[in-house]
């Protein structure tokens, strides 16, 4: 893990010295244990605070939309100038499809790829730990130390990544310029569909339970690198599409609503998913979806930088066996 | 007198219940029809006089690619029990490929309602031309007839 870090920082310390790039976006230590916060550096001296670890959970990608890059403005220009941005498989994979999309040129972006084995998930640390409170860590053997005011527990690494993770299809960046840590060989080819044995009824029940629980605080829109619509659906007022409430059909609405607009473009980053303050099982929406684009036009998103998203185009020989 | 009236209250109750449930009960169902192919359809099934079941109403649409998947969506979400969609034969689209997109986004919206649980014949496809007046007869006593077997819809129903 050092020298990967150390890796990242030589390389992003090159970059900006070299004048290729005027920004460097990455993670930096966050306020907490486990919690790390994305950071924009300029300057050479602050390449040193740049992190990488199963704590960086943000989807970078998310801070290349139109909107944001107006924010990343370089002093006394007009524009945001060059990026470099720390790529795991799933921030590439986005970035890819904001490219695909023209919301932002390869050319001013320098992919840095990194290696990434998998995003902790608070959700099952807190569960696993009763929901105590962590003042330390310590990663050894595939083992998570947690220490706290009074306790002492280890975790099995494997049992407290995010399920995304452990089925992450393609573990290493897409496409990148420069790759920090070894590629892991042993990408998955199959989707899993955790959902796929229940009966209709079951999977009703189940996104009841799910969809319940949202509050509507649209953390999941803010969070996804690919929702970056200047006025989104949900939010419009004339007409108003979506009654406001936390009631059940409005929420779940705008949760297929969303997913439906991310169609052939969601890269399953899971990001939607780690946002969530009430923890909302997207994934098997979001996966679903992902088997169908890929069962019926065979696309994958965010692999390739020319190609047209499926949902823009056709082919005239479509299968339509649901159309009478 | 006024036992007689109050026989009539009763039954009135009695029958004011029963269309939410039983055999007195008639599905409500949204048409989409592309202006150009199923709305003349449903037009020439009406002027050839070619029975079929009263339970739909008809939204025109420019083209079945005009429907977002929002408007099926929110007919379920306002209480309609069934959906229909019917756009133009593919390569007949007034506007060329309209249709073509419509299929992808259809596909897939189908898939998921499915999947979520909805009843895969509350929400249905068709592709009719103007010159089916039949085959949308046809089309909308299934769709009927799918309805009606599956009964009221509950799920997805707004309740405030």
């Amino acid at each position: 893990m050092q020298s990967l870090e150390n890796e990242l920082k030589e390389c992003a310390r090159k970059l900006l010295t070299e004048k290729k790039v005027d920004l460097i976006i990455g993670y930096k230590k966050g306020a907490l244990p486990l919690r790390s916060t994305p950071c924009f550096i300029r300057e050479e001296k602050d390449v040193d605070s740049l992190i990488f670890d199963f704590t960086c959970s943000n989807n970078l990608a998310t801070y290349l939309q139109k909107s944001k890059l107006a924010e990343h403005r370089t002093p006394n220009t007009e524009n945001h100038g060059k990026i470099g941005i720390i790529a795991k498989a799933c921030d590439a994979r986005a970035i890819v499809q904001l490219i695909v999309e023209k919301q932002v040129k390869k050319e001013d972006i320098t992919l840095i790829g990194i290696a990434c084995t998998g995003i902790l998930d608070l959700k099952k640390v807190s569960d696993g730990l009763d929901g105590k409170e962590i003042l330390n860590y310590k990663l050894q053997n595939g083992e998570v130390l947690f220490q706290g005011k009074d306790f002492k527990k280890p975790l099995k690494l494997s049992d407290i990544l995010c399920d995304v993770c452990k089925t992450c299809l393609n573990p290493d960046p897409s496409v990148y310029d420069s790759f920090i840590g070894e590629p892991i060989s042993g990408a998955k080819t199959e989707i899993v569909d955790k959902l796929e044995g229940l009966s209709p009824d079951e999977r009703w029940e189940y996104f009841e339970r799910e969809i319940s629980k949202c509050i509507r605080c649209y953390a999941c829109r803010n969070a996804c690198p690919l929702c970056y619509c200047e006025e989104c659906v949900v939010d419009r007022t004339n007409p108003q599409w979506f009654g406001k409430s936390t009631e059940f059909s409005d929420t779940f609405t705008f949760h297929i609503t969303r997913m439906l607009d991310t169609a052939g473009r969601c890269v399953g980053c899971g990001a939607c998913i780690r946002a969530c303050p009430t923890h909302v099982d997207l994934a098997p929406l979001g996966i679903k979806i992902e088997k169908e684009i890929k069962e019926r036009f065979g696309y994958t998103a965010g692999l390739s930088l020319d190609v047209i998203p499926p949902m823009a185009t056709f082919d005239e020989d479509d299968k339509q066996e649901f159309i009478m | 007198m006024s036992t007689k009236k109050q026989e009539y209250k009763k039954t009135g109750a009695q029958e004011h219940k029963s269309t939410g449930t039983q055999e007195n009960w008639q599905p409500k169902i949204i048409a989409f029809l592309c202006n150009w192919c199923s709305y003349a359809g449903a037009d020439l099934a009406g002027v050839s006089r070619i029975q079929y079941p009263p339970n739909i109403r008809v939204i025109r649409v420019p083209c079945s690619g005009r429907i977002n998947p929002i408007f099926v969506l929110k007919c379920l979400q306002n209480g309609f029990d069934g959906v229909l969609v019917s756009g133009c034969h593919p390569g007949n689209c007034h506007y060329i490929s309209g249709n073509y997109y419509a299929r992808r986004k259809f596909a897939i919206l189908k898939t998921l309602l499915e999947f979520i649980g909805i009843e895969p014949g509350r929400v249905q496809f068709s592709w009719v031309s103007a010159g089916e007046g039949e085959k949308f007869a046809q089309v909308v006593e299934k769709v009927a007839d799918d309805v009606k077997k599956l009964g009221p819809a509950k799920r997805f129903v707004k309740r405030i």
